[in-house]
């Protein structure tokens, strides 16, 4: 069972990176379009924006991992591969956790690279960006195993992508609060509870997921 | 062309299958001891589909259980392929999982020219029959057919009964749903208007 699910992170990774409409590049470029946008919509001074920089780098990565909602889910439904797994007797919590660590691998990764050029948007000193770093660390699988949670739970919904992004909102503000929280107190206890978030999501999300998945084959 | 195989078995007892408020069929019992089929017939909309999910363990029975010995394998209408791959690569994928070599069952179907060919270019009989390649590499002893038939022209339909013989009398079982005619040796048929609620 190991080495199909090595092959399964394979696969989901090269469909999440390449495959299905727009791979991984979009949420990316809308992070950093956000960055960019930020210093126009509020001016040119530096202290607001290093002052809020730090606080908009978070919201834009929230924002940039919803965007692929959509695709990590409800495709493989529709495309007969929750069946197909399951009647190869692997179950669906384990299939879930193969598809956070395949969204999570296929964002965060250049999601903080894509911090860098935002940083020096924003004009963010290099201590306050290290702890964007960590905090991003600490945060992004959390936001994954939450992403792929919520697109399990509205994978064939009418509208479900609308209501994925509506639910997916109120349930990362906590990794809002201690991620973006954590610049105001210089790192420590906010990455900390970050990550503790995060925990949380990564045990709980194959589980929510998985079952979802099978309640909706019906 | 398939090993022996370990003793398979699919047995249901008194199933009811319900959508909404509705109740598709009630009372169906069936057993397959191994090298025997099934042909369920059955007008549009009566269940066909919902008891081949029933049967695989894909969905629940409203009432009444189902027995499996033996692994499933099902085609129906949902392929199992990534549309955006070459039919090689999406078959290859499934091959690994099953740890058992695509090419043969590849080439049996006629698919050989095709396997560069991106899924999504496939026509639906092309498609039916890489459904049926990923079917015969799984090998598994039970196979549950969900209108195997559709859009496949006659060679192909014909090739997929000679398979289904093949299935049989190496001691498999083989379950269709199909409302077109399915020639198997000792095809036993269930009509599931006879059990419609």
């Amino acid at each position: 069972m190991i080495r199909q699910l090595g092959l399964i992170l394979r696969r989901d990774i090269a469909v999440l990176l390449l495959g299905r409409q727009s791979g991984a590049a979009l949420p990316i470029l809308f992070f950093l379009a956000v960055a960019m946008l930020f210093p126009f919509a509020v001016g040119p001074s530096a202290s607001v924006l290093a002052q809020a920089g730090g606080g908009v780098i978070w919201v834009a990565a929230l924002l940039a991992a919803i965007l692929p909602l959509d695709r990590l889910i409800e495709p493989d439904i529709e495309l007969g591969f929750f069946d197909q797994w399951r009647l190869r007797g692997l179950a669906e919590e384990w299939i879930v956790a193969m598809r956070i660590l395949a969204h999570w691998l296929s964002f965060a990764p250049a999601l903080m690279l894509a911090t860098l050029p935002a940083s020096v948007l924003l004009g963010l000193s290099s201590a306050n960006l290290r702890i964007v770093e960590v905090g991003l660390l600490a945060g992004t699988p959390g936001l994954a195993a939450l992403g792929v949670m919520i697109a399990a739970i509205t994978a064939g919904l009418r509208g479900g992508a609308a209501l994925a992004g509506l639910l997916v909102i109120p349930l990362a503000v906590p990794l809002l609060i201690f991620g973006a929280g954590s610049l105001a107190n210089g790192g420590g206890s906010g990455l900390a509870l970050t990550g503790a978030v995060s925990l949380v999501l990564l045990a709980i999300a194959p589980f929510a997921g998985g079952a979802a998945v099978r309640a909706g084959k019906g | 062309m398939q090993a022996t195989r370990h003793p398979c078995r699919l047995k249901a007892d008194d199933l009811a299958c319900r959508r909404g408020d509705r109740v598709l069929f009630a009372g169906l019992s069936l057993t397959l001891e191994p090298g025997s089929a099934c042909h369920i017939l059955g007008a549009n909309g009566i269940g066909k589909s919902s008891l081949i999910r029933i049967l695989a363990g894909l969905a629940l029975p409203w009432v009444g259980r189902v027995e499996r010995q033996g692994t499933v394998g099902l085609i129906d209408d949902r392929l199992g392929l990534d549309p955006q791959l070459p039919l090689g690569r999406a078959l290859h994928f499934w091959a690994r999982i099953d740890d058992q070599d695509a090419s043969a069952a590849a080439e049996r179907l006629g698919l050989s020219d095709l396997l560069d060919v991106p899924v999504r270019y496939l026509s639906t009989g092309q498609r039916k029959r890489a459904a049926l390649a990923r079917l015969i590499g799984q090998q598994a002893p039970i196979w549950l057919l969900d209108e195997p038939l559709n859009g496949l022209d006659s060679a192909a339909a014909a090739l997929t009964m000679t398979l289904a013989t093949e299935h049989l009398t190496s001691g498999g079982i083989c379950i269709v749903a199909s409302h077109q005619a399915f020639a198997l040796t000792g095809l036993a048929t269930l009509d599931l208007a006879d059990f419609a609620a």
